[in-house]
Formats: structure tokens, C-alpha cells, sequence
């Protein structure tokens, strides 16, 4: 009986090191990005880091302003975030409030698909399809464009924002929607002025979520922004973001050296830009789920 | 009334429009890739420069990596689950574990393939190697694996526990016997999403595991691999003048691949979900 309870409260040990591991290794992520960039800050002075307008990592000096990719970045993103979120919102509405039960059995299964297509083949498609539309549409040079990775990743970023708008909507008492109906609004206007407003933080954290994903994508984007590192003042220019800058130039140099460093830094950047808004976003749900729950 | 025709007729367009694409990129690639589908262009090499041949190499390491990073993956996300569920579900600590897989999660795919290069590949010594590529992959997989797993769990009835505690069982022997068994099915999703996840990946591999080519499989798991989703990139933006028919032809097993896991997965889960024994 001893050597039983001995070998349980082992088991129960190693459950716990196991269970912890998730925090373990956000941590040691953090922890690396730090270690491989803060060195970086001794050498090259943050105002230019941050305030910086020309990213030449191979001139002399070498020049890291990370405002134009941070610019690419946000237009990109920002573009793709226009895009989905009406549509996401659009067909939470439908898939949960409209749609008879076999309809949405075919439409969530479809938006789970759409989320798994690897990056790469998006980044294919838009490389082969959308670039020569937009190129003919538009008139571009090339049609490689911050348009171009808004459209690839307003598609990639819909299944998220459609799904989590729609446990916001599903998971609203019964209770709402039966005392609007019962006062006689239709079921238009109880979506529109009770559902919907009554959804809004979840919503919200669907949005944010939707952000977090578009603005870490990288190689969808890589391949139809054309990565030029100019500030944009169009969608139609080229421009590069953020992750792309790192997926190109961190193949190409030396381990250790400064250009590594800065493209820690920006990797650093972009842990807290996501981790910031995923927490927000987790902070929201939770709240929401309190306060129908 | 009226408008609420007109709004619902546009919403439902609206969903279609949006999973139209789908359908436009599955009839799009199997058309343009048609004239190499066959079973030489999944065993041949890549010759002349990756311009001619076929994916042999690419597509063996990419299934070595997802089955690699189902294997290291599986256990941990299972264990993490197990904590979630059965030991500690309404904790402090679980809340903060649930918060830091959310995160972890979020994190954008290209930072994972920094923390992998910095720790698997300078710090472990790995090199650019196989391994290195898994581990950092079954990190990034870790909180699919998590939610499938713990759906498993929380699927097999309070009742059955109490049963076989009530019978003198230990709480281990409980989840072993009792439990594991019966959540299986749904730790199996978490390990097929898994090796699709791992699969469709590009940019956690660029500077942990992936060869630009490599015109042989990997001897060990401290060999450079080429992948599938590094090939689709590299033959259709970094190789000048590579035929659209093999560009197409890649990218199509690729998207196979990855469909044919996930579509397995969800049918499986639905079905799980629809005939509960209990």
C-alpha cells in the first residue's frame, strides 16, 4: 500500500512538470528572443531602432529604422482586418442565427478547412491568381502589392474571427432573444439591437484575435507584398512586414552579429505586440463568459 | 419583414462568397496540376535545378517531421490535458496554464522558428537538422494537441470515474485504466490536426530543419531535410523559369496532404460527438 501511494504522488509529479510545460515554454521563447536581441540595444541606439525610416541592414553603417516594416506591417494588416471582419461578422450571423442546423453542419467544417490551409499555398494561390488580377486591374508594374497580402490574409483570417463572433453569439442566454420575440420584433431586429450588442466584447476579442493572427503571418504575405522596406503611402505599392523581413534576411547572416540581433528584436516586438492582444482578447472572453454564463 | 428577407438572402450570399474560394483553389490546383499528377512525380528526385523531376525528398521529410512532431508532441499535450482535467481543473495554476496555451498559440509562426533556431539549432548544438525542426514544430502544435485531448476527457462521464474510484482504484490507475481509454478517440483528433499542422508549417522550418535541395533522404535525425511547404516556396518564388505544371503539382500534394488529415479528423469528430456509447 505504501510503495502505491509512493509511486501515485510520483505520477502525480510528473502530471504537474508535464502540465506546467505550456507556461515553461512561453516563457523560454520570451526568454530567448531577449537573450538574442537586448544586446542588440547596447549597439545600436533604440530611438533609430524605433524612429528609424531606412532599413538598410547591409549598408555601411548598416541602417535598422524599423518604421517602414512596422508601416508594411500595420497596412497590410490593417487592409485584411477591413476586409474580414464584416464578412467574419456576416457569416457568424448567418451560421448561427439563420442557417437551418444542416446548413451550419456543412459551413463550420468548411471555415475549419479554410483555417488549415497552410500558409504556403495561400501564398501560391494569391502569387498565381490575385497578383496578375490586381496587376491588370490596377495597372501596376507588377501587382505585388500590400492589397494583394490584405486580400490573402483577410481570407486567413476569417475562420477565426467567424467562429469565435459565433460562440460570442451562441453562447448569449436564450432568455435575450425569446423577450424580443415575445415584444414582437422580428428576428432581423432582435440579431440587430439585442444579439449583436449583447455579443460586442466577444466580437471585439474575435477582431483581436483576428488581428493577432494576420499581423504574425508571414509567408502568405511574403510572397504577394512584393518586400519592398519603403514606407507606403498606397495599398497598390510593395511593401514588406514585419515577419517577412525576418524570413528572408535571417537565412543570409552571420549568427551573433548585429543584423541577427535586430532581427531578434524585431521577433521580440512581435511576441508582445501578439501576446499583448491575446491576452486582452482571453480577458475579454473570460469576462463574458461570467457575465452570461 | 421584407427587409428581413433581403438581409438574411444577403448574409447567406455573403458566407458563400466566402467559402467559395475554397473550392475556386481545390478545382484551380488539381486542374493546373494535372499533367504531372502521377506516381513518378511523388517518387522521382528533383532534377535540373528542381525545373523537372518530382518531390520524392521533400515529401519524406515532411512526413518524417509531422509523424516526429506527433511523437513528441502527443505525450506532453496529453499529460497537459490530464493536469487540466482530472487534477487540477479549477486551480490557479490551470487558469495560468490556460492563459499561457492561448498564448502560445498566438504567437506568430515565424518567431517560433527564432526561439527554435536559438535554442535547438545554436544552443542544443543540433545544427539545422531534422530534430531540430520537430521539437520546435511540437511546441507550435502543443495547444492543438491540448483542446483536442481535453475534449477527450472532459467527454468520458464524471460517473465512470466515481465508479472506479468507488471500487478502491487510485486516482492514476483511474485515468489510466478508466479514463485514457475511453478519451482516446478524441486524443487521436489532437494527434491527426497535429501532424497536419506540422505538415503545412513553412516558416518555423526556415531556419530550423529545411534544405533549399537536397538531392537525398536524411540518414539521421541531425541531417538537413528538404519539406514540402519550403519546396512550394522555393520552386515558385527563389527558382527562375520553374514550370508552372511542377509549381502546381507540389503544391497540390501539399494541400492533399493537409486536407485529407483534417477532413479525417473533423468527419472522425463528428462522428464522435453524435454516437456517445453513454
Amino acid at each position: 500500500m505504501k510503495q502505491r501511494s509512493v509511486w501515485e504522488s510520483f505520477i502525480e509529479k510528473v502530471i504537474f512538470i508535464g502540465g506546467i510545460s505550456g507556461i515553461v515554454f512561453l516563457f523560454l521563447i520570451f526568454a530567448f528572443l531577449f537573450k538574442e536581441s537586448f544586446l542588440f540595444f547596447f549597439q545600436y541606439p533604440w530611438k533609430d531602432f524605433f524612429g528609424g525610416t531606412q532599413w538598410y541592414p547591409t549598408s555601411e553603417p548598416p541602417r535598422f529604422g524599423l518604421l517602414p516594416l512596422l508601416a508594411g506591417s500595420l497596412v497590410v494588416t490593417l487592409g485584411a482586418i477591413a476586409i474580414s471582419v464584416p464578412l467574419g461578422i456576416a457569416c457568424a450571423i448567418y451560421i448561427s442565427e439563420v442557417a437551418p442546423p444542416w446548413v451550419r453542419e456543412i459551413f463550420k467544417p468548411l471555415m475549419e478547412l479554410i483555417a488549415a490551409i497552410p500558409s504556403v499555398v495561400l501564398g501560391f494561390i494569391g502569387l498565381v491568381v490575385l497578383v496578375p488580377f490586381l496587376k491588370q486591374v490596377f495597372n501596376l508594374p507588377t501587382g505585388l502589392s500590400a492589397l494583394a497580402g490584405s486580400i490573402t490574409l483577410a481570407f486567413m483570417a476569417l475562420p477565426t474571427i467567424t467562429s469565435i463572433s459565433e460562440d460570442a453569439l451562441t453562447v448569449l442566454p436564450r432568455e435575450y432573444k425569446e423577450a424580443s420575440l415575445a415584444l414582437g420584433a422580428t428576428h432581423w431586429q432582435t440579431i440587430y439591437h439585442i444579439l449583436l450588442p449583447a455579443a460586442k466584447s466577444g466580437i471585439i476579442a474575435a477582431i483581436m484575435l483576428g488581428l493577432g493572427r494576420a499581423i504574425g503571418e508571414t509567408m502568405a504575405v511574403l510572397m504577394v507584398t512584393g518586400n519592398a522596406a519603403i514606407i507606403p503611402y498606397s495599398f497598390l505599392q510593395p511593401v514588406r512586414t514585419m515577419t517577412a523581413t525576418i524570413a528572408i534576411e535571417m537565412g543570409e547572416i552571420v549568427r551573433g552579429g548585429l543584423h541577427y540581433r535586430a532581427l531578434f528584436a524585431i521577433g521580440l516586438f512581435l511576441f508582445i505586440i501578439t501576446f499583448t492582444v491575446n491576452l486582452i482578447a482571453d480577458w475579454v472572453i473570460q469576462r463574458q463568459k461570467r457575465v452570461s454564463g | 419583414m421584407r427587409t428581413q428577407k433581403i438581409v438574411f438572402a444577403l448574409l447567406m450570399i455573403i458566407t458563400l462568397l466566402c467559402v467559395l474560394p475554397l473550392f475556386f483553389i481545390l478545382v484551380l490546383l488539381i486542374y493546373h496540376s494535372l499533367p504531372v499528377l502521377n506516381l513518378r512525380f511523388l517518387l522521382d528526385y528533383p532534377r535540373e535545378g528542381m525545373r523537372a523531376g518530382g518531390i520524392f525528398p521533400a515529401l519524406v521529410g515532411t512526413l518524417y517531421l509531422a509523424l516526429g512532431t506527433a511523437i513528441v508532441s502527443l505525450p506532453l499535450g496529453v499529460i497537459t490535458a490530464i493536469y487540466l482535467n482530472e487534477y487540477a481543473p479549477k486551480g490557479r495554476i490551470a487558469r495560468l496554464i490556460r492563459i499561457a496555451i492561448v498564448n502560445l498559440a498566438g504567437v506568430p509562426s515565424v518567431v517560433y522558428g527564432l526561439f527554435g533556431l536559438a535554442l535547438f539549432v545554436t544552443l542544443f548544438h543540433f545544427g539545422v537538422s531534422l530534430i531540430a525542426g520537430i521539437f520546435t514544430l511540437s511546441i507550435l502544435v502543443l495547444p492543438i494537441v491540448i483542446t483536442a485531448a481535453e475534449e477527450g476527457l472532459r467527454s468520458v462521464p464524471m460517473s465512470f470515474r466515481e465508479a472506479s474510484l468507488a471500487l478502491g482504484a487510485t486516482r492514476w490507475q483511474t485515468i489510466r485504466r478508466v479514463v485514457l481509454p475511453n478519451a482516446l478517440p478524441g486524443i487521436a483528433t489532437g494527434a491527426i490536426l497535429a501532424l497536419s499542422r506540422a505538415a503545412g508549417e513553412t516558416a518555423p522550418i526556415l531556419f530550423t530543419c529545411a534544405a533549399f535541395y537536397l538531392p537525398r533522404l536524411p540518414k539521421s535525425p541531425f541531417d538537413e531535410i528538404m519539406a514540402l511547404p519550403y519546396h512550394v516556396y522555393v520552386i515558385s518564388t527563389q527558382v527562375p523559369h520553374a514550370p508552372l505544371s511542377i509549381q502546381y503539382g507540389a503544391t497540390v500534394v501539399l494541400m492533399g496532404l493537409v486536407f485529407i488529415l483534417n477532413t479525417v479528423a473533423i468527419l472522425w469528430r463528428m462522428r464522435l460527438r453524435r454516437v456517445k456509447k453513454w
